[in-house]
């Protein structure tokens, strides 16, 4: 069981939450005619073996949306943080090549 | 070398019998790996193996190496459930899946080596009319495909599978099941071993303890890898490393993939006596399938776990989601002892169905994205990819399975669920 430390409601087994997806994902605006930044969004992923940012919500408790970092090889989980906070930062597109 | 790839038959194991089984030679060759080979194929699993052995079959290519980080046998083509089945619907798959399942049917005297293909059946449950109506779409298209499929009522399903409670108060009681007969399970391992040395036997060296960790180009084309025995030379170099593609391709300057890897568990219980002779699958409110093995152990499984992962061990919600589903329609399993659980990592598509396919790099080729339906696919997967790979061109089979049908608006996706990386 991995153990999510849910800054609302403290720690909890990682089944009390929903994994949502990868948060490093960069959303175009939906508006936005770019299809290629739209297609990069939806289909590809970094997938890396080691550190992940990810989406969390912790659904049976406060269900708020979280930002997890974690391991994805060890499992460690470095830090919980709620995503409310930082959505600003969250779905500026980033340069789509060369990552 | 003639020596070690003996044939094995009814006399040899008379024969090893009477002097002591101390006759028998190793499957397949252990060679010094050569500096350059026509062919490369990184990953020796089911699907890299199977590959090897079709471009020394098919297309008479056996200056081939197949290079595996492990041991042969240790990798997902050692972890899986062993089911085999082709009830798939959507062209892409269709044609492809059935393709597996008639390779299966004649693989273990193609192999001269017993893959245990044992075509006991695969048993789709429904719970409600509107499954029933779904499931009876798929399996009309799959008859109109020359597929078998057939529908079981509950008084057939309930002799079909002695084991499956159909009598208790439920909320949603089992209705009937869809049943294709020419499914079945195999022998994973014996899949590996068998084409391993088949595949030796043609001329193809497996180099087992040799990990890529990174490709040669020369003018933006692949012309080698580099290893942990060293640079290699190769004309064409093929991936089949699945759960790792992510990884390689990074390496081979893929870019981002349409892939995420995620961990499956599966488990097998203690020997018991025979008490199911088919494969039963409980899809829809939960997921569970589980088979018995020919030794007694009942195995089965579920869902991902859930959230990305590399590791190969699983996580205790599943187990219970899975034991709750099996409780759900055999409850007496209850008393059963796990004796094992283990995990593998997958390819997760965004579409659930795999990649067979030329890449934008000259001299690369791809085998992946098997979610969790790869074992299946051993035959056919190694049969496409070896075509892809000899004739610089796909096969009819696999001419759907491109890395670049989601930019085409051609996804084949058999749940209709649109872009997510958790179907199989």
């Amino acid at each position: 069981m991995l153990r999510l430390n849910c800054p609302f409601c403290g720690e909890r087994d990682h089944a009390e939450f929903t994994y949502g997806e990868d948060a490093s994902v960069a959303w175009p605006d939906f508006a936005s005619p770019d299809s290629q930044a739209h297609f990069d969004a939806l289909y590809l992923r970094d997938n890396p073996r080691g550190r992940h940012l990810e989406k969390w919500q912790h659904i049976m408790g406060c269900r708020s949306w979280l930002l997890v970092e974690r391991d994805t090889l060890t499992h460690e989980i470095f830090s919980v943080r709620a995503a409310a906070d930082e959505s600003a930062g969250l779905n500026k597109p980033k340069s789509r090549r060369g990552r | 070398m003639a020596e070690m790839m003996a044939r094995y038959s009814a006399l040899s194991i008379l024969q090893q019998g009477l002097t002591g089984n101390r006759g028998w030679q190793t499957a397949w060759a252990k060679p010094e790996v050569k500096k350059s080979y026509q062919v490369i194929i990184v990953g020796g699993g089911g699907h890299g193996l199977a590959t090897a052995y079709y471009l020394a079959k098919n297309h008479g290519i056996t200056d081939v190496a197949v290079l595996e980080k492990g041991w042969i046998g240790g990798g997902n083509a050692g972890r899986n459930t062993t089911i085999i089945r082709s009830n798939y619907m959507i062209e892409g798959n269709t044609g492809f899946y059935e393709k597996s399942v008639q390779l299966w049917e004649g693989l273990s005297a193609e192999l001269n080596f017993n893959v245990m293909f044992s075509q006991r059946g695969h048993l789709s449950l429904c719970f409600s009319p509107a499954q029933r109506d779904a499931m009876a779409r798929r399996y009309n298209i799959m008859r109109l495909n020359g597929i078998d499929a057939e529908w079981l009522d509950r008084d057939q399903l309930q002799k079909f599978v002695p084991l499956l409670d159909m009598q208790g108060e439920r909320r949603f009681p089992i209705l009937g099941g869809y049943l294709q007969r020419r499914a079945g399970t195999a022998r994973h391992d014996a899949v590996n071993w068998g084409f391993a040395r088949a595949a030796s036997k043609l001329g193809v060296d497996i180099i087992e303890n040799c990990e890529v960790t990174g490709f040669v180009k020369k003018r933006g084309r692949i012309v080698g890898v580099e290893t942990s025995q060293g640079e290699i030379a190769a004309k064409k170099v093929g991936l089949a490393v699945a759960g790792s593609t992510s990884q390689l391709a990074g390496l081979a300057g893929l870019g981002r993939l349409p892939i995420e890897s995620h961990k499956l568990q599966a488990f097998v219980s203690e020997p018991l006596k025979p008490l199911l002779d088919t494969v039963v699958v409980f899809g829809g409110a939960g997921h569970f399938y589980i088979s018995q093995s020919d030794k007694g152990g009942m195995v089965f499984g579920g869902d991902l776990d859930g959230y990305n992962s590399y590791a190969q061990r699983g996580n205790l919600p599943i187990w219970q989601d899975v034991s709750s589903a099996a409780m759900s329609i055999m409850p007496a399993l209850g008393r059963v002892r796990v004796l094992r659980q283990w995990a593998g990592i997958m390819d997760m598509s965004m579409d659930g169905s795999p990649f067979i396919c030329k890449t934008g790099i000259g001299g690369l080729y791809l085998n992946a994205g098997w979610c969790y339906g790869g074992f299946k696919a051993t035959p056919a997967s190694g049969w496409c990819f070896a075509h892809t790979i000899a004739e610089d061109a796909p096969h009819e089979l696999n001419r759907l399975l491109t890395l670049d049908r989601f930019q085409q608006g051609q996804p084949i996706d058999e749940s209709g669920h649109g872009p997510w990386p958790r179907m199989h």
